[in-house]
């Protein structure tokens, strides 16, 4: 599904990520951990095509295409889905109006007929309702005064209504109380499917104890430093990324 | 910057859809203006001897006035010796009784510009007033609105078989001598629409004028005069294009409306002018007077513009709320793409005591396009607990742009209460991306953007302009992102 080879990016002349390798089939779900600044976030925007990066050596493949030949919404249409740290708001645009604008835009892009407004409405309402959202957030302003659990939440409704195979989710456990990090992980796991291959980008180890990764990888100054099963996100946690360093230097 | 930027400039630069010249014989006066210019044309439309008085105290005054500076527009000097103060189609001459006998052409143009003047053709509850250069060549549903007692006609109509109501209202909102352009306007105005409602009568449909400039060289002056008598109510539309051009023209109308007792005006406008080309060479200069008064107690106005043409607009559409109880409301879009200019915003002159005001002004700037929010709101000393609400917002697209806001405030009311909220605004780049990478291309997303921006205004418009003025902003900014 997803290969990316000695990945190299840089940001105004500075070397961010320095030589990423890694390869995610069909189905798996692989966890991204590591420091602030270690490159978590750089990496979610460049394979979603987020300007202002140079990539400087390298290439990712996703189902065999180069990525980098592809603009930001034809990579949404072959089903790349990034999940915001930090979800954009848009005043004056209506959520539902949103999420029929971007569905269409990728049923166009994949032969199909636009949906029937009212089929759409059941089935985000259905949605919702697994979320536990009240359906009248379709009606408020995308992200508009959402608070941060609600954004989260409305980031994993996005990702189950335009249903991507491949999911980059970048810090979604942030901001989250206990019982919403539960309502959004339970979502997450819905969506896990042999079709559907997750990146779970994160600090913390918690957002692991309710969706278990089948690699965890630790990155650091750009670069994956430590790859392992579940087992190493619990290491992790009791020894902190010193420990890495540590390791690193000896 | 980055590659938005580039983006938002290919954007720009979208062809005008509504730009082409009708080949039609015109007559025309020469250029030139003094009074011999403005008697011919009083008695080329056989005015009674009052309205060629008005019209030579309008310009008598004009002579002596000083062309306005206090703008935050910039053009070079105009020369009113070389603009021809009056063009009209020749088959117009005759004064055609129907639309059978009006020329194929001008109903073709009107058709092209999606506003057919067959009666069976338009949608049934609006009619239509087609101003075309200096003259009217129809208006639709004549008969209907007289049977509901509706007087909805071209101005030149109104002066001919309703005298007396001209005599009353004309210039009681907008006198002969407001300002430069007002004056000159009262001096050569050509044709422009009349209504009158009756007390207690709601129009049974809505009323819209569209105004079409099309022979070069000429300026339009038209006038419209709306009055509302007690109890009653009217939804009035207005509509304007013109030809692409490489020489500005000058547009310069005057709009009285008159609200009495219990009576509202909703006044809506798209105003879709030339806006010249892409370097702002040619495109309409709009430089329009409008005023409401509610002269009465719980009379209500609201005013309503989305204006993305035009090379400059300069105009303020505003409320005198003498009446208590009474309520003025403007809504407005205003977008500058290219080298467009808009100094434009409201004024809302409270007099009467309870009378509120709701100012909403949004603005957007692309290109090199300035816009210039400008509003007044006054108090005055018998304006007891007068309120007003003003909220004006900005939105930049690109670098090269620019937004301006210049609220003035006087009171002269302690009770008076007035709010103003403003913001900034530019489409981030956070926005866009977030839309594209959900699968919304650029241009939709700049377009749901600046419609998501605007919606407090649409949603003020009837439903057939809001459609149409979503699809404008669409057009105006396409290309803007790649």
């Amino acid at each position: 599904m997803l290969k990316i080879e000695n990945l190299h990016v840089s940001v105004e002349g500075k070397e961010i990520l320095t030589g990423i390798d890694l390869e995610i089939n069909k189905g798996e779900v692989h966890a991204i951990m590591g420091p602030n600044g270690s490159g978590k976030s750089t990496l979610s925007y460049i394979l979603a095509g987020r300007e202002g990066y140079e990539i400087t050596q390298g290439r990712v493949l996703f189902n065999g295409k180069d990525l980098f030949e592809m603009s930001v919404e034809k990579r949404a249409w072959a089903g790349v889905f990034l999940a915001f740290q930090y979800p954009v708001e848009v005043p004056g645009v209506s959520n539902i109006y949103f999420l029929k604008a971007a569905l269409n835009g990728i049923r166009k892009f994949n032969g199909l007929s636009e949906l029937d407004a009212m089929d759409f409405i059941s089935s985000v309402k259905g949605k919702m309702k697994e979320l536990d959202m009240d359906e009248k957030f379709l009606y408020r302003a995308v992200n508009e005064g959402f608070s941060g659990g609600e954004k989260k939440r409305n980031e994993v409704l996005q990702m189950s209504v335009l249903e991507p195979t491949l999911c980059v989710l970048d810090e979604t456990d942030s901001g989250l109380d206990i019982d919403a990090l539960q309502v959004v992980a339970e979502g997450i796991n819905r969506l896990r499917s042999p079709e559907r291959s997750f990146v779970l980008i994160t600090h913390y180890q918690r957002l692991l104890d309710y969706i278990k990764p089948d690699f965890v990888h630790v990155l650091a100054h750009g670069k994956v430093v430590k790859s392992g099963g579940p087992e190493l996100a619990l290491e992790l946690e009791e020894q902190g990324y010193a420990w890495v360093e540590d390791k690193l230097a000896s | 910057m980055s590659a938005s930027n580039e983006n938002l400039k290919d954007m720009i630069g979208q062809e005008y859809k509504d730009g082409f010249v009708t080949d039609i014989e015109s007559e025309s006066f020469p250029p030139g203006l003094n009074e011999d210019v403005i008697r011919a044309l009083s008695a080329k439309k056989n005015e009674p001897e009052f309205l060629l008085k008005w019209r030579l105290e309008a310009y008598r005054h004009w002579l002596t006035m000083d062309h306005p500076e206090w703008s935050f527009v910039k053009f070079p000097k105009i020369d009113f010796q070389e603009i021809s103060y009056y063009s009209a189609p020749k088959s117009m001459e005759d004064g055609p009784k129907s639309l059978d006998e009006v020329d194929p052409e001008l109903i073709s143009t009107y058709n092209k510009l999606g506003i057919p003047l067959e009666e069976q053709m338009r949608l049934a509850g609006v009619a239509v007033d087609a101003v075309f250069d200096s003259v009217s060549v129809a208006t639709t549903f004549k008969d209907k609105l007289y049977e509901a007692g509706v007087i909805f006609c071209s101005f030149s109509e109104a002066v001919k078989e309703h005298p007396e109501l001209i005599k009353q209202y004309l210039g009681t909102v907008v006198s002969q001598y407001d300002n430069f352009y007002a004056a000159l306007n009262a001096a050569v105005f050509s044709d422009g629409s009349f209504v009158y409602i009756p007390k207690g009568v709601r129009c049974p449909m809505e009323l819209s004028t569209y105004f079409r400039i099309n022979a070069a060289n000429t300026g339009q002056f038209e006038r419209t005069l709306i009055i509302a008598d007690e109890g009653s109510h009217v939804s009035y539309l207005e509509g304007c294009t013109a030809p692409m051009r490489d020489e500005n023209q000058l547009h310069a109308a005057v709009v009285e409306l008159v609200i009495m007792k219990d009576a509202e005006i909703k006044y809506s406008t798209v105003q879709n002018w030339y806006p010249g080309d892409e370097n702002g060479v040619g495109g309409i200069y709009n430089f329009v007077t409008k005023r409401a008064e509610c002269r009465e107690e719980n009379a209500k106005v609201s005013w309503t513009q989305v204006e993305t043409g035009s090379a400059i607009t300069w105009k303020y559409p505003s409320v005198v709320l003498k009446g208590d109880n009474s309520v003025g409301e403007f809504y407005s879009v205003a977008l500058t793409n290219n080298y467009q200019q808009a100094d434009t915003g409201t004024k809302m002159i409270h007099h009467g005591k309870n009378t509120s005001s709701t100012i909403i002004s949004k603005g957007i700037s692309a290109g090199h396009g300035q816009n210039t929010y400008r509003g007044l709101v006054k108090m005055g000393r018998k304006a007891e607990n007068a309120r007003n609400y003003t909220q004006c917002d900005s939105l930049l697209m690109g670098d090269q742009c620019g937004a301006h806001t210049f609220p003035y405030i006087e009171t002269k009311n302690p009770s008076a209460t007035i709010e103003h909220e403003a913001s900034t605004s530019k489409i981030s780049e956070d926005q866009l991306f977030y839309c594209m990478q959900r699968g919304i291309s650029a241009e939709d997303a700049v377009s749901m953007i600046v419609n998501g921006f605007c919606k407090e205004v649409f949603k003020e418009l009837p439903m057939e302009f809001a459609v149409e003025a979503q699809a404008l902003l669409g057009i105006s900014l396409e290309g803007s992102v790649g």
